[in-house]
């Protein structure tokens, strides 16, 4: 093996001569130890690395040993359910053998060796194949089966498959190519720095529904779509990370916690193996990668991290699947750039950030996205990323913020003032942002019912309203408003509190289906508008504000995904308490009352949207009865 | 075999630099004898070459290019730990600064530690009652958290410390914690305070002091820290006992650090701190916590003064982004008189969820508190309004928050020193606040703890 010779140590940075004839990324074992490097920059025969792991104790004369390959990854079976650090080392393995510290140059490959996998070939002897066709599947876990693909790089025709219990290591199909005999396992490697291929990129159509309302309802993602949570510490990034972790309707999720908290991946640890996918009751587990470098583990490897997990993400989309990327938090992936590229010296743009900075962020991010697959048969994936930042102070014209917030299409701003007044998820519905609206109301119009978009915008509406009264109330106070405006602060108040606020810790509250968020959104729209309609009847605006109904719609949020009905039911109530009150407010009895029940049990409960639109017809009529 | 160099070629500031060395390895420790024999200690900055860049613990006063020599220790800056440092006064390098005798080492520890797995620890969950209720209560906090008092000068978050420390324990528990207390840069009254406060409890054979004042070396302040989680870690993981460490003051070390980068003219980042700010406090705080199989743990209260009262500075910032959770001490209500003056509304405790609830501390105690934030929120908009407008101009709903939030402060929040009260009273407190208002605004409350407690006792 060729070596070099160390010159120089700087923290992560070692610098190293005799290291001609390397290439840039090229992985490098530092010291007797052989602690795991990166090649960062050439120049004549020496180079700048960085290194994965502390480097205390290293110094000038030591040997470094050329590997002449990139950082890969290992993909095949037993990547769900792992737990791996930033350069794709299995934590749970690294804790049996050498205790619960982390030691340095530990050399333990990702995927276990020791575990039989049963291979079920999907083609035959002669069959013609190439890059990215599957050849064959292993049921990974209950919920994930595991394609197995030919390689990138090769294609040709199959002499032999077998069938049966198989190491990931052994060989399970024999390909005749141009280049002779090919041996093919269960698993593959891929370099993490550079995106796998795909055929055609098409545009996300399809909602990534999460279960949290203020998301799904008002700034959805799509699949296959980039959103961004930048917000000061305290708003809760880390529980909307975890929320979306638990409940997207993903098939595969990748958690990278990168430079964040030791507890929070324990939490997911615990927390994850014990809760119940909604869709097929399976534990979340079997669904998701961990990926885990903590703000305490070597700087560089944070680095690493996020192309790991990418890269794992891209194989599962590359087998057909709907994948989900968390990473939290982009900012410490950010400052690992920082610096690194302080040690080189590099001249800084903003900040001290690197000049390159936005170049990587939105690289990165663009390697979401929902695809045509390589290969036979022919299939879509996508890689949905959602990337939390945390900005320096919640000052959003800090530079990772910036560039993220060029590239991606959904930004979840959160806001401390949400979060002092334990409004969760802190996310302000003014200032975000989903550019995948329209994209995905056709998904939503047809599958859910035909005015959820209309319903989402006329919610919108009112809390628009809400905070421009609110500007008023605050110089001159809410007694100086109309009663119609005050009831718009309420309608406003009602979808903020019932509707928006969702408790992440309440076993219920916690994922809301796209049919329960629709039935309670109505439930308050509805209630609004005939208040509204109560208030043009002469009804007082104290009376309405007392109604006993309001109680019951507070607690819409507690009923469980087989009670819905009740919600339904819940109209039906609304409408009782206001015609009581229309009944004591005036002493004209007439028709109407019958006539309206029937209009609501046929529409009332789709159409919402349209009864608002007639309801000034109605008024008129009633004002000219009055008359 | 060690060998000793006399080719100091420059000094700036804290910092060293000689050559023609052999064998320097980053982070060794390294031993200066000043041509008057006084001894320093330092650890390799930097090695480049036959260049190593030195950074001096005490200081770089009566360090000369003619007469000092260098000698490379070999190895990184270790300390000898022992159970029998219970109960005595260190300096800042964890060399006894008391008249007791050298300690006996039991095991020599690299003061860097090393990171604890990810999959090694376990999640804390343990309620710690502080008898103080704006943290039991609002802001709970559990065995392994770092929980950081954020402070401002002249607001008396050495108080609110030396309370959680004199009260914390856990319930059903007999077992004591042990204090770890780490003192960068402050004066010799506040200590002082502390060592009174200590001695007044009984606590002082339970207590580790490190004492780096402020008329100290500054640059020890660097070590401190690490210093004593060496020595907590070794008594929570290896002897079993529960430790609280206590820092203060994080400003302090967090500018013994911006010197030490300054010096060697690194970019800066935010005001002029190290762009590895977060890093370097995250290898500090990331210390504590429980691990697996393990009957110790380390829970972290550091303390720091936020300049300006700016949450925003990078040091408050950064610690918020590594602790799990923060108590900020409000300069407002300490106006008010009302102490201690905890901003439960800009305080939090991320672990709260885990360490609360039936068996822990009572079933209603996440819905509770959820809801006395919500009203106590609503009553202090009502406040703002009241003082633009008038308390005339509410409604009458606004009214009864504001009183709330006014009855909330003076009998939630305020407490004496010495008032220790237990989970139930904190509780029963905060229920008994709540009727006064009215049922249909209590919407974070499950109905069935509405009726077992607001209903009951009406």
């Amino acid at each position: 093996m060729r070596k070099g010779e160390i010159t120089k140590v700087s923290g992560p940075l070692v610098v190293a001569k005799g290291m001609k004839g390397s290439k840039m990324y090229d992985v490098v074992r530092v010291s007797e130890e052989r602690l795991v490097g990166e090649i960062i920059g050439l120049s004549a025969d020496t180079a700048s690395i960085q290194v994965y792991e502390e480097t205390s104790g290293i110094g000038p004369g030591e040997p470094v040993y050329i590997t002449d390959e990139p950082l890969i990854v290992e993909l095949g079976p037993g990547l769900i359910e792992s737990i791996f650090d930033g350069i794709q080392r299995p934590l749970d393995i690294i804790r049996d053998q050498t205790g619960d510290r982390i030691a340095r140059g530990v050399e333990i490959p990702a995927l276990e060796r020791d575990i039989k996998w049963a291979f079920k070939p999907l083609v035959k002897k002669d069959d013609k194949v190439c890059g990215g066709d599957i050849i064959g599947e292993v049921k990974e876990t209950a919920l994930v089966l595991h394609k197995i693909m030919i390689p990138h790089n090769v294609a040709g025709k199959i002499k032999s498959i077998k069938q049966g219990e198989y190491l990931i290591t052994d060989t399970v199909c024999e390909l005749e190519t141009k280049d002779g005999i090919v041996q093919l396992t269960l698993m593959q490697r891929w370099p993490v720095r550079l995106p796998r291929p795909y055929k055609k990129r098409l545009a996300p159509s399809l909602i990534l529904s999460t279960g949290q309302r203020v998301i799904d309802m008002f700034f959805p993602i799509a699949k296959g779509g980039t959103a961004c949570c930048p917000g000061p510490f305290g708003t809760g990034k880390t529980v909307i990370q975890h929320q979306l972790a638990k409940w997207a309707d993903a098939e595969i999720i990748v958690y990278i916690g990168c430079g964040e908290r030791g507890n929070e991946m324990t939490d997911v640890l615990m927390e994850f193996p014990a809760l119940k996918d909604p869709r097929s009751g399976e534990s979340l587990m079997k669904r998701t990668v961990l990926i885990a470098n903590t703000s305490n583990m070597p700087v560089a490897a944070r680095e690493a991290s996020v192309y790991t997990g990418i890269t794992i993400a891209e194989y599962y989309r590359d087998m057909g699947y709907s994948v989900a990327v968390m990473a939290d938090s982009t900012s410490r992936w950010a400052e690992a750039m920082r610096e690194i590229s302080g040690r080189l010296e590099e001249m800084p743009g903003e900040e001290g950030y690197p000049a390159y900075l936005s170049a990587k962020v939105s690289s990165f991010y663009e390697r979401a996205g929902r695809i045509d697959v390589v290969g036979k048969p022919s299939r879509e994936g996508a890689l949905s990323v959602i990337g939390a930042v945390s900005p320096p102070g919640g000052d959003l014209s800090d530079p990772v913020v910036q560039a993220t917030l060029r590239v991606v299409k959904v930004f979840w701003s959160l806001e401390d003032r949400l979060a002092y007044q334990r409004h969760f998820p802190a996310i302000s519905w003014l200032n975000s942002y989903s550019l995948y609206i329209d994209d995905v109301s056709e998904e939503l119009n047809t599958v859910i019912a035909k005015d959820f978009t209309d319903l989402s915008k006329e919610a919108m509406r009112l809390l628009e309203q809400e905070a421009e009264l609110q500007e008023i109330v605050r110089l001159i106070g809410v007694d100086a408003l109309s009663p119609e405006d005050r009831l718009i602060l309420e309608g406003a108040r009602s979808i903020r509190e019932d509707f928006l606020h969702q408790n992440a810790f309440h076993e219920v509250d916690t994922y809301a289906s796209l049919n329960k968020q629709y039935k309670m959104l109505a439930a308050c729209l509805y209630n609004y508008n005939k208040a509204k309609e109560a208030l043009s009847r002469g009804v007082a605006f104290d009376d309405i504000v007392k109604m006993k109904v309001r109680e019951k719609i507070s607690r819409m949020r507690y009923l469980s995904e087989s009670e819905l009905s009740s919600i339904d039911k819940l109209q039906d109530e609304i409408t009782k308490e206001f015609q009581k009150l229309l009944n004591i407010g005036s002493d004209v009895v007439d028709d109407t009352p019958v006539k309206e029940k029937e209009k609501e049990s046929t529409t009332g409960k789709e159409e919402s949207g349209k009864e608002a639109e007639k309801k000034p017809v109605k008024k008129t009529r009633r004002s000219r009865r009055k008359k | 075999m060690i060998k000793e160099y006399s080719s100091i070629i420059q000094v700036s500031g804290p910092l060293l630099l000689v050559e023609g060395v052999e064998g320097a390895k980053y982070e060794e420790l390294v031993e200066i004898y000043t041509g008057t024999g006084e001894k320093k200690r330092g650890r390799v900055l930097e090695v480049d070459r036959d260049k190593a860049l030195i950074q001096i613990f005490e200081g770089s006063a009566g360090i000369d290019v003619r007469d000092c020599h260098v000698r490379f220790v070999g190895r990184t800056l270790h300390i000898g730990v022992s159970s029998d440092m219970l109960g005595r006064v260190f300096d800042g390098l964890g060399r006894p600064k008391d008249d007791g005798p050298e300690i006996i080492p039991e095991v020599m520890l690299d003061v860097n530690g090393a990171p604890i797995n990810p999959t090694a620890r376990n999640y804390p969950n343990e309620f710690i009652q502080t008898g103080i209720s704006s943290i039991d209560g609002i802001n709970t906090l559990v065995r392994g958290q770092k929980l950081p008092i954020f402070s401002g000068s002249g607001l008396p978050h050495n108080r609110v410390a030396a309370q959680i420390v004199r009260q914390s324990k856990v319930l059903g528990g007999a077992e004591e914690f042990a204090i770890v207390f780490g003192a960068m840069g402050i004066t010799f009254e506040e200590a002082n305070f502390f060592i009174q406060d200590f001695t007044k409890s009984g606590a002082l054979e339970r207590v580790v002091l490190f004492l780096n004042l402020a008329d100290d070396p500054a640059i020890e302040r660097v070590s401190t820290p690490r210093v004593a989680f060496t020595v907590a870690e070794y008594l929570a993981f290896e002897k079993g006992l529960h430790i609280l460490v206590v820092l203060s003051d994080m400003t302090n070390y967090a500018e013994a650090l911006r010197e030490i980068s300054a010096a060697r003219k690194e970019i800066p980042g935010r005001r002029g701190y190290p762009g590895y700010l977060y890093t370097d406090l995250a290898s500090v705080y990331e210390r504590s916590g429980r691990i697996k199989g393990k009957k110790g743990s380390i829970t972290l209260i550091p303390i720091l003064t936020m300049p300006e009262d700016d949450k925003t500075h990078p040091i408050p910032d950064l610690t918020g982004y590594i602790t799990e959770g923060q108590v900020i001490l409000s300069r407002s209500l300490y106006r008010k008189k009302i102490t201690p003056p905890i901003d439960v509304q800009q305080s939090l405790s991320r672990l709260k969820d885990k360490g609360i609830g039936k068996g822990k501390t009572r079933e209603d105690h996440a819905d509770l508190f959820n809801q006395l934030i919500a009203c106590y929120a609503r009553g202090k908009e009502a406040a703002e309004l009241s003082v633009i407008l008038g308390e005339a101009a509410l409604s009458d709903l606004d009214r009864i928050f504001l009183k709330f939030s006014n009855q909330f402060e003076e009998r939630y929040i305020s407490q004496s020193e010495d008032e220790d009260r237990t989970i139930e009273q904190t509780l029963d407190l905060g229920w008994e606040l709540l009727r006064m208002v009215p049922r249909v605004e209590m919407k974070r409350i499950r109905d069935e703890y509405l009726q077992r407690y607001y209903d009951e006792a009406e």
